[in-house]
């Protein structure tokens, strides 16, 4: 790296948010700017923002995409709400972004793209942005990168249509220069992605450097800026996103407990990426179908289950609602079965790319009959590998199907992860009988769990027949007995209490008790945690207490509940487990604090709220 | 393969009292299901039979090998589950016209294109038997029923085709009285690599019985019936001198030694031909133009299914891959190590 004659200022903690027309390839420089920044050391979340299109009308702020990147020297819990640096491709992506500029921040425009044509199809009323979006007190980079792509990557026999391309690349490359990144793992990942267009992998990497000289020897900003790496538990580590996290965990789970993993599902937004993944790992001997629709992929995994595999399926919400039939099917056959819902905008199609919490009570409450259910939610990207983990564990070691609740926000989201060793995860037994048991009963059950014997096809001497239609105790046969019927309906609920000897106590961070404690559950972690410390750091007594086991609750929370003056139950929807937790605690009172804008919550909106509520 | 076990038919009858109504097709098919598994010689443990809701998905009970009594119209889906996830078991769907071409349509015609070596009995009635006789997709036009008072303005599916437009490999058709002929289909079936289709003509003695009566009719079955085996003259009639021939491009019945049509002129039957032509003409014959064709029309050998592709690719990306244990997968590809 050559030495810089511009001043050096290092900071804290940057939100940059890398944003242009969703073909400019936004995703893919936001990922490599990331993982950048997490190999340098430095603590990472990250968010993309698409639309759901994958071609909108060029130009128009519907059509932009968007990566935001929070990395820093101290722990980084969140995205970030507001960014330091925007880079800009268009006009849109700059009309599309202004209300998450802080004050001041650095704006990158591609100024070959500020034309008149441009600036009216974003939706500018005049054709000044800069004057209309109110942005002169900005740090404003005017940077002609389509001109400059294309005389850096004029030598190369490339079309002008590939040559425009890399030029989320001279993006990059300028902010690599900004924050003192290196470059050379980039250049690496280029030359093997495109290994047989060696061509390809050329010009993105002048592309990049071109960006990094421009900035560095036409000094166009006025300094560059150092993030030192962060103060991290040691271990080794990756980057990883939600649904490869779970993607992942299921596949440990699988070799933990030495059974083989089938996934049956269908493609839908947020979720699609997890039986991508799984689809990859044929080498692990993963059976990963993608079927004719939703409700297939549910059944094949039933059927996959029954016949002994650890089957599991995945979806977001309108897919849920097709398999909720099928749900039951497990439940009442009592077959372990995960369920995943990466949950987005609701109802209907509603915001598929956008994120929400708002299948909750679907999970919980959304099938015909009686029908309690195991329902547990991941909190980050890193720990969507555990919960998949243990979602996989509980389905098979109580028999039953499990509801694995992630969002859009985290299933897209990366963050480091520090890699675990297979041998410290904890085992797995399937319940499955051997042959030669003697008088195998479908529906004896272990007393310890509730749940039933696993006797898999291909076993001598276990032939039974399992179905939809109501049981009798312990034998297993179709069953209309009234009385039965009350019996086995209190059974498969005392099932899913018997989670409870899995489910850890829930651990308050903050303090042990005092004026106000905030509740979330699931993707809201990270911004709720960064705003209760910030607030403690300014001597408020608050606490948070985070659910990622929703049914059964852990064991101590009302004990912990009782120990606060006020309780606020913050989440991504109308108040879904605010109204768990009111059928539940009826005497607790409890305040509620809500957005629905498929939108993660912003650290400075929750302290406003907390302090309002500190202070009433 | 396994060796062949010595089995009778009771060994495959399971102790739950048969509850279909007296004089129901569907016993007739049970009794040769349990037939064509003790011929078979499969052992007991790696027959598994999977069903949806109607009359005829009630089998699962009345087997005594592993079975499934799944969900309505998902019997194919939940079978394709069974069999991808441990592919040496004989999966038998049973289904029905209502469960397999309405509710389930979709499942049925994606597990005949990924070609699953599944044997899937559709027993079709022409009626909504359990929830007391609403019409189905195979009703003929016209016929009156619980919801359709004035007739039905739909015109019916013809299974068959489905099949052949799903790329099916095999199709076979037996009435529910065709007690032998069931067995020989099954057995064929059962060792088919692929998915099989056989459609049992069955009569519903409460909701629309005498669907069949113009082919069963005792004085008219042989010339209303054909009985189609590969190989052999299409043939049929009381005296085996009705035969049917190609004329132009259509079928065509004949009278053997009458205006002019010698035996020569009789089609020999070739279920082994992947061309759907022919097939498509037999499955679609309908009295009084043609006889009913019985048997099994279209088996198509084929050296793959989707078990043994995917077992393929899976052991190429196993050897071609670095990676086979999840710590070996968790710690590939960019990392770093904070100390």
């Amino acid at each position: 790296m050559t030495q810089k004659n511009q001043e050096v200022i290092e900071l804290d903690q940057v939100v940059i948010r890398f944003s242009g027309d969703s073909g400019d390839g936004m995703q893919l420089t936001g990922t490599l700017f990331s993982e950048a920044s997490a190999l340098f050391g430095n603590d990472v979340a990250t968010f993309p923002d698409f639309p759901a299109e994958i071609r909108a009308p060029q130009g128009t702020v519907g059509g932009v995409s968007g990566f935001q990147v929070h990395f820093g020297h101290s722990e980084i819990k969140t995205p970030g709400d507001f960014c330091d640096v925007l880079v800009a491709m268009n006009p849109a992506a700059l009309k599309a972004n202004r209300r998450w500029l802080k004050q001041g921040a650095i704006v990158i425009l591609n100024s070959d793209e500020f034309n008149e044509k441009q600036i009216i199809r974003a939706g500018y009323f005049t054709e000044d942005p800069i004057t209309e979006d109110n942005l002169h007190d900005f740090n404003l980079i005017y940077a002609p990168i389509n001109t400059m792509v294309k005389e850096a990557l004029s030598k190369l026999e490339l079309d002008n249509k590939s040559t425009l391309r890399c030029k989320n690349m001279f993006a990059l490359g300028m902010c690599y220069w900004l924050f003192n990144r290196p470059m050379e793992n980039t250049m690496q990942k280029f030359e093997k992605k495109f290994a047989k267009k060696p061509i390809l992998a050329e010009a993105n990497i002048m592309a990049m450097k071109a960006g990094y000289n421009y900035a560095d020897s036409l000094g166009i900003f006025p300094s560059s800026y150092k993030v030192l790496p962060a103060e991290i538990t040691p271990g080794k580590y990756r980057t990883i996103c939600g649904n490869t996290g779970v993607a992942w965990g299921f596949a440990a789970a699988a070799e933990k407990s030495g059974l083989n993993l089938f996934c049956g599902s269908y493609p839908i937004t947020p979720a699609t990426e997890i039986l991508v993944e799984l689809s990859h790992l044929k080498n692990l001997g993963i059976k990963a179908l993608q079927v004719e629709d939703e409700i297939a992929g549910i059944c094949t995994a039933i059927g996959a289950s029954f016949a002994g595999n650890l089957a599991v399926t995945t979806t977001s919400g309108p897919g849920l609602s097709l398999k909720s039939e099928a749900i039951n099917l497990a439940v009442i056959a009592e077959l372990p079965l995960v369920i995943v819902d990466v949950q987005r905008g609701g109802p209907s199609t509603g915001l598929p790319t956008k994120t929400e919490q708002s299948d909750l009570l679907q999970a919980l409450y959304g099938r015909n009959g009686e029908s309690p259910i195991a329902v547990i939610a991941a909190s980050t990207p890193s720990d969507c590998f555990y919960y998949a983990f243990i979602a996989a564990k509980i389905a098979v070691e109580h028999m039953m199907p499990v509801i694995l609740l992630t969002d859009g926000y985290i299933g897209n989201g990366s963050a480091p992860f520090r890699i675990p060793k297979m041998a410290d995860l904890p085992a797995i037994h399937p319940p499955i009988v051997k042959e030669g048991t003697e008088d195998y009963q479908p529906y004896r059950r272990n007393p310890e769990t509730m749940a039933r014997y696993w006797a898999v096809p291909g076993t001598k001497g276990l032939e039974h027949r399992v179905g939809g239609l109501e049981k009798m105790a312990i034998t297993g046969t179709v069953s209309y007995v009234p009385e039965n019927h009350e019996i086995m309906t209190k059974e498969r609920a005392s099932k899913v209490a018997h989670v409870l000897a899995d489910v850890p106590d829930l651990e308050v961070e903050g303090d042990g008790n005092g004026e106000l404690l905030v509740i979330g559950w699931g993707s809201t972690y990270g911004h709720l945690i960064s705003a209760v410390n910030r607030l403690r750091k300014h001597g408020k007594k608050l606490a948070l207490a985070h659910f990622n086991y929703i049914n059964p609750l852990p064991s101590n929370t009302e004990e912990i509940l009782r120990k606060y003056k006020k309780i606020v139950v913050c989440e991504i929807n109308m108040g879904q487990f605010v109204q768990y937790m009111r059928t539940k605690f009826s005497d607790i009172e409890f305040m509620q604090y809500n957005k629905i804008q498929g939108l993660p919550f912003t650290e400075i909106e929750l302290i406003d709220c907390f302090n309002n509520i500190l202070e009433g | 393969m396994e060796n062949k076990i010595q089995y009778q038919p009771s060994d495959f009858k399971s102790n739950q009292e048969v509850r279909w109504c007296p004089g129901c097709g569907d016993h007739g098919f049970l009794n040769a299901l349990h037939k064509a598994m003790a011929e078979l010689g499969i052992s007991r443990e790696n027959h598994v039979v999977v069903s949806g809701i109607g009359c005829s998905s009630r089998t699962p009970y009345y087997v005594n090998t592993y079975a499934f009594h799944g969900i309505h119209g998902r019997a194919a889906a939940i079978s394709t589950g069974v069999k991808i996830a441990n592919p040496g078991l004989c999966v038998w769907t049973v289904t029905g016209d209502g469960d397999a071409l309405a509710i389930g349509g979709n499942h049925f015609i994606h597990m005949i294109r990924r070609n699953m070596n599944i044997n899937l009995i559709l027993l079709n009635n022409q009626i909504y038997g359990l929830t007391k006789g609403q019409y189905s997709p195979t009703s003929r036009e016209g016929q009156v029923t619980k919801t359709s008072p004035y007739g039905t303005i739909e015109p019916p599916f013809i299974p068959g085709d489905l099949v052949l437009g799903a790329q099916g490999k095999f199709f076979a058709r037996a009435m529910d009285t065709h007690i032998k002929l069931q067995t020989e289909i099954f057995v064929e079936a059962a060792q088919f690599t692929g998915a099989s289709v056989i459609e049992i003509l069955q009569n519903c003695v409460i909701f629309n019985d005498g669907a069949y009566d113009l082919l069963t009719d005792k004085e008219h079955r042989e010339d209303r019936q054909i009985f189609l085996k590969h190989g052999e003259k299409m043939i049929f009639g009381k005296e085996k001198n009705k035969g049917l021939i190609l004329d132009g491009f259509k079928l065509k019945a004949v009278t053997i030694g009458e205006d002019g049509y010698t035996m020569d002129d009789i089609l020999v039957h070739n279920a082994k031909t992947q061309n759907p032509f022919i097939h498509m003409m037999l499955i679609g014959m309908s009295y009084p133009e043609y006889p009913v064709a019985f048997g099994i029309i279209r088996a198509v050998e084929t050296s793959d299914n989707y078990a043994s592709k995917l077992e393929r690719q899976m052991n190429d990306v196993k050897a071609k891959s670095k990676i086979h244990t999840m710590d070996e997968l968790l710690n590939s590809g960019d990392t770093w190590t904070v100390e």
